[in-house]
């Protein structure tokens, strides 16, 4: 990790002179400097892939907003991390995100350690503008241990990418599109069937909501271990040999 | 040709949304009387498909003022399908969480919603016949109401950190055990409650000659009574065995296994109301007509198993030759039941293991149905899950308190409103006494349907003809 060649760049963020290693992202530098950019998708120790767009930032001379998780930082760049149409923005975009599912956060496992929940409380969201969808979604207990609830998944994919990234096995995946999306195990199949799956529950400890849960946990009983992600990330870059 | 109907909708200082139909005849009098449940929810529907161990957080949802009674249904019919055995401490522990409940519910009913007519009058101008109206002449009453309900939340806002729909109570047991300092608190507040249960009580009794007329004719009519009891036949409101007695106080049907309630409890239909019409199977549609609650469980038990209630209890029973029959007197068993609660209560946190950390079992699903039971302050509670090998909820059946009483109250209302109502106006001192009859029951619309709504009730009157000459609508 200690790479004493990098390059130092400096930029601006928020009026807040920063300086950062080339490659970082707006994200990671925004966090050191403690500015907080609210995000859904992006975990520590995950690749990134700016799907869920809550992190948008602007950037001085671009017309579109970008993704702060995926936006490497530049020489001289000017950021700002939040105003009046950012917050309108990210506030619309996490009401559409509960409008889509079935979020019940009275009795959710989740409740009370939900980041979906903890963001909109961040950014004020008192109420959602737009009808609710109410989709019928199947509920998954199949597997021994854990449940996958469709009704709480907003489709961040970090299940998918810690599940190929970090453990290997690639049980999970994205079927359908829109609204229709859905994560799927194997080839679409009940997750007690799975033959890839190993058990090893990192898909329910990423996850942000109550989406993935440990079977059995009562409403707001389920919190999530995070810890074990940077670790892992750090000590497979470690050079063992 | 010259009958018709009077409605009162919404009827008023209740838990729900009803209305009340009162149908004349040529003559001018009451010929029948419809109470309406005008709510509709669905929980039943709602929850198929979501795993059972959610089942109490979910239908605790049905109601704001007993969820504790839904908790506890729901807890015991999951604890049937993991087929555990739950620690004894949860025991005492849920226990603990659901006599506080029936003292905050009782304190409610009683001081909150009926107190008014009892101490303002019938006939007393409705801006001031409330709680408020109370506290300005009645300061003292008021402030024991609200002091004991409040115990009763605190208690449960103590062991759940919630006042309203506490988490606490989980498949298994509860989810953390009594802290040393909540018992401490808890024992502290008893002697204040206390008091005030037992002052509370002295005044209704020497009251009670005034209430007469009501005692007459608010619901005084024989009907069988269920609910649990110990297998002594002592008072019980979280385990047991279900009793049927008859107007006469025979015990006609005991020690009942309550999973196998479909046997003896039929459930019809009428289609004026959303609110079912349990009926006692073997008597029939509609003479299995039966009564819960309060005044049922004080009409079926031996004794309270408590010396202050015990005391009580025997004054009580010498209302009536018999069983109790007045539905008045649903506030009287209501006062028992605070104090036998509080005497409860005082013996759970005096009880040397209560502090165990032991408080939960775990297991998966073992059993594909589950049927919980428990007395809920309004009466007996069924809560009936089936589901599939992953523990999914494909059917569930809730039988509520105020549904068993559906029978009787619309029978009530029929009784109060032929004594009172006789013209083709209404006033609103006989619009009162409809709804106070109503009241006596302290029924819960909002459960009885697993319904949505605030506490409104409309009471239209309606010609032979059809044609609607009156309504009133309060809420």
């Amino acid at each position: 990790m200690a790479n004493q060649n990098v390059k130092i760049v400096t930029l601006v963020i928020d009026g807040k002179d920063v300086s950062a290693q080339q490659g970082q992202t707006i994200m990671q530098v925004a966090r050191e400097a403690g500015i907080y950019i609210p995000y859904m998708c992006h975990v520590e120790g995950l690749s990134n892939i700016g799907a869920c767009r809550l992190c948008l930032v602007e950037v001085q001379g671009q017309r579109r907003l970008l993704p702060a998780c995926t936006t490497e930082v530049a020489e001289g760049m000017v950021v700002t991390t939040n105003n009046e149409r950012l917050r309108k923005y990210r506030q619309m975009i996490v009401e559409m995100m509960f409008a889509e599912r079935n979020h019940v956060c009275a009795v959710c496992v989740s409740n009370g350690h939900c980041e979906l929940q903890r963001v909109a409380q961040k950014l004020g969201v008192t109420h959602v503008r737009m009808p609710y969808l109410h989709p019928k979604l199947p509920f998954d207990a199949s597997h021994e241990r854990f449940i996958l609830d469709h009704d709480r998944c907003i489709l961040c994919t970090r299940c998918v990418r810690v599940c190929d990234e970090i453990e290997g096995a690639h049980t999970w995946d994205v079927r359908g599109r829109g609204t229709e999306s859905r994560v799927i195990i194997d080839l679409d199949q009940p997750w007690g069937t799975s033959e890839s799956c190993t058990g090893c529950g990192k898909c329910v400890n990423v996850c942000p909501t109550g989406a993935l849960a440990e079977k059995g946990r009562a409403t707001a009983e389920m919190t999530k271990k995070r810890q074990f992600l940077p670790y892992l990330t750090i000590m497979r870059e470690e050079d063992w040999a | 040709m010259d009958t018709r109907t009077i409605v009162i909708d919404p009827v008023t200082r209740i838990e729900g949304h009803g209305k009340v139909t009162l149908f004349l005849d040529e003559a001018g009098q009451v010929a029948d009387a419809h109470f309406q449940v005008t709510d509709f929810r669905g929980f039943e529907k709602l929850t198929e498909g979501r795993p059972f161990y959610e089942m109490p957080a979910i239908t605790a949802r049905s109601c704001g003022i007993c969820p504790v009674s839904h908790l506890m249904a729901s807890a015991k019919a999951c604890d049937q399908i993991m087929a555990v055995r739950i620690p004894d401490t949860a025991v005492k522990l849920r226990r603990l969480m659901n006599l506080a409940q029936i003292v905050q519910s009782h304190a409610l009913s009683f001081f909150h919603l009926s107190s008014p007519d009892l101490l303002l009058g019938m006939d007393a101008d409705p801006a001031q016949r409330n709680i408020f109206g109370l506290m300005q002449k009645y300061p003292q009453l008021a402030r024991d109401g609200i002091r004991l309900r409040q115990f009763g939340q605190s208690i449960i806002e103590w062991l759940g950190d919630k006042r309203v729909h506490p988490t606490w109570v989980v498949p298994g047991g509860v989810s953390a055990p009594l802290q040393p300092a909540v018992r401490d608190r808890i024992a502290a507040g008893l002697l204040e409650a206390f008091t005030i249960a037992q002052r509370t009580l002295d005044w209704f009794k020497n009251n009670l000659e005034k209430y007469q007329e009501e005692a007459r004719n608010f619901g005084n009519f024989p009907t069988l009574f269920m609910g649990l009891v110990t297998p002594d036949g002592e008072l019980e409101h979280y385990h047991g065995r279900l009793r049927f007695t008859d107007a006469n106080g025979r015990v006609i049907a005991d020690a009942l296994d309550p999973t196998r309630y479909m046997d003896y409890i039929g459930e019809a239909v009428e289609p004026f109301s959303y609110l079912k019409s349990p009926y006692y199977k073997p008597l029939g549609y509609p003479d299995g007509i039966y009564r819960v609650g309060p005044l049922a469980r004080l009409n079926i038990i031996d004794r309270c198993g408590t010396p202050k209630a015990d005391q009580e209890w025997a004054e009580f029973r010498a209302v009536d030759r018999r069983a109790v029959l007045s539905s008045f007197y649903y506030h009287y068993a209501r006062l028992i039941e605070i104090l036998y609660a509080l005497e409860r209560i005082l013996q759970i946190v005096n009880d040397p293991h209560i502090l165990d950390k032991h408080v939960r079992a775990t297991a998966g699903v073992n059993a594909l149905e589950g049927i919980g039971i428990s007395e809920a302050p309004r009466g007996t509670l069924f809560h009936h899950y089936q589901v599939d090998e992953n523990g999914l909820i494909r059917r569930v059946n809730m039988i509520i308190a105020t549904g068993h009483n559906n029978l009787a109250m619309n029978r009530s209302v029929l009784q109060v409103a032929r004594r009172y109502v006789r013209s083709d106006r209404l006033t609103e001192g006989m619009l009162n006494r409809v709804e106070a009859v109503i009241r006596a029951y302290d029924p819960c619309l909002s459960c009885s349907t697993h319904a949505f709504g605030d506490m409104p009730l409309e009471v239209r009157l309606v010609g032979p003809d059809g044609a609607v000459l009156d309504a009133v609508r309060r809420g």
